[in-house]
């Protein structure tokens, strides 16, 4: 029963990281765009949500399933129980990808106007928090986990230059209110991103340490 | 190599808390201690001839608990609860050192009355073990014995009281005069526990007392081991870890007879502090 136990966490795991490494690959395809790539990853992202959302279900189930089958203790325990916070957290940063890409393409669709800034520093400080919260998770890594803090920290910093910089666009250009408001919004998904990696990250610190951190660290 | 390295090195590093104590490291971690202890027990050896069972236990019982003690056959468990009222003294070639103390008095000295202590320090067993008498006898036999009562009329209210206890009166005050050895299992077993509290003990030890026992009779024990914490102290030896976690307020863990860990049972099984305790009860050995 142990070997079996065993070999139903580690299915677990592996499917997990699917969702994990699809996730990640999401976001980096609805940031792609910010750079002028082809709109055709846009499409994908906003068409195949309905994958995240069905994987997303048919994690919980198992560990649904392993928590009546099994009952786990300990390091077995907590990581089932972060691995059901971490789940549902990864299909919201999903959602946020296809926000993203809506916003991206409607601003490339109605407007002439370039992007009001460049994303693209914020998107890569997400998408390293995303990947660092994934690795933490692979390595049990409450240290790396940690540093995930700190970098929320300097994406909360960049949403609200990005608030200010759209303000000022918005006075001088008030004809293109709809576009500015979308990247302003742009900035919001992302920085949205980043703080439910900071959960993902304290979800991890739960699972190797057992300590509770939500909040601790604002 | 992650787009964050570079990055990572600029920051303080945290330090990783709690780690898990070496499989190697035999000192035992956690709360073995309480303000409040009825019994205690002070670098407790346990030898059956030239091999030794248990070594240098130290730990405390205390009022109103109920400790559970666990690990893989073989580990201690069940004899080191079986010094806890000198049931050991009836195997030639067990000795056992250290101190263990009741309220105080040391139950290994020379001048305590063995048969007392036995009645002070109840035991209810894995088979259930009823003698072959009527359930009223059953529990009639020990306060007769013991001088508890010179009356019939206080022998039956000890009786019926000791039945309520154990939550056995409803089932059987219509047949008191059938064999306990007719009732189920379950019930049979709380005839044993009903002995056992008639004498008015102060602990109540038990050693896997739900083995032998269906989950619904399982149930029935576990219930009651929770009501009588109220008036008694417990300690039981059980192999079914969702047992220890459902009933005790601490459990300890032993391993080749070594106390490995004690803990309050709510964070030994979310957060226990050693690797073997961990790989125990998360099913990687045992």
């Amino acid at each position: 029963m142990h070997h079996n136990y065993q070999k139903q966490i580690e299915k677990l795991r592996e499917k997990f990281l699917t969702l994990g490494s699809i996730v990640e690959d999401r976001v980096r395809k609805a940031c792609s765009a910010f750079n002028g790539d082809s709109l055709e990853d846009i499409e994908m992202v906003i068409k195949s949500d309905y994958e995240i959302d069905e994987m997303e279900v048919e994690i919980e189930e198992e560990c649904l399933k392993i928590l009546a089958l099994y009952q786990p203790v300990a390091s077995d325990l907590r990581f089932i129980i972060a691995l059901i916070k971490i789940n549902s957290e990864m299909e919201r940063i999903g959602d946020y990808a296809v926000k993203i890409a809506m916003r991206v393409k409607f601003i490339s669709e109605h407007s002439t106007l370039l992007f009001p800034m460049d994303y693209t520093p914020m998107a890569e400080k997400v998408i390293t928090m995303l990947k660092m919260s994934l690795d933490a998770l692979v390595d049990k890594d409450a240290d790396l986990a940690h540093r995930i803090f700190i970098l929320d920290d300097e994406v909360d910093a960049m949403r609200n230059k990005a608030y200010d910089i759209i303000k000022k666009q918005l006075r001088k250009q008030p004809e293109h209110a709809g576009c500015l408001l979308n990247g302003y919004l742009l900035a919001r998904h992302l920085e949205r991103i980043a703080d439910r990696a900071t959960n993902i990250a304290e979800e991890i610190i739960y699972m190797v340490h057992g300590d509770i951190v939500r909040g601790e660290h604002n | 190599m992650g787009l964050y390295r570079p990055f990572a090195e600029l920051q303080n590093m945290t330090t990783s808390e709690s780690q898990l104590i070496s499989r190697d490291d035999r000192q035992t971690v956690g709360e073995q201690f309480v303000e409040d202890a009825r019994m205690t027990c002070r670098d407790v050896n346990v030898f059956y001839g030239e091999k030794q069972a248990v070594q240098n236990v130290s730990i405390d019982i205390g009022r109103h608990e109920v400790l559970a003690m666990i690990g893989p056959s073989g580990c201690g468990k069940s004899t080191f609860l079986r010094c806890l009222n000198r049931m050991n003294d009836t195997i030639d070639i067990c000795r056992v050192t250290g101190e263990i103390t009741l309220d105080g008095n040391n139950i290994y000295d020379k001048n305590i009355d063995i048969v007392s202590l036995r009645a002070l320090i109840g035991m209810v067993f894995q088979k259930p073990n009823p003698f072959p008498k009527s359930i009223y006898d059953n529990i009639a036999y020990g306060p007769t014995i013991h001088g508890l009562t010179d009356s019939n009329s206080e022998l039956d209210a000890i009786v019926e009281s000791s039945l309520v206890k154990a939550g056995l009166w409803d089932e059987v005050k219509d047949r008191l005069d059938q064999p306990g050895t007719g009732l189920s299992g379950g019930q049979q077993q709380r005839l044993c526990i009903a002995r056992a509290i008639a004498v008015e003990p102060e602990v109540i030890l038990m050693d896997e007392p739900c083995s032998a026992l269906d989950p619904i009779a399982t149930a029935k024990v576990e219930e009651l081991i929770a009501e009588l914490r109220r008036q008694y102290t417990i300690v039981i030896v059980t192999h079914n870890m969702q047992q220890a976690a459902r009933v005790s307020q601490r459990t300890a863990y032993f391993h080749l007879g070594d106390l490995i860990e004690v803990g309050y049972t709510d964070k030994l099984f979310t957060t226990p502090r050693h690797q073997l305790t961990e790989d125990y009860i998360t099913g990687r050995f045992g």
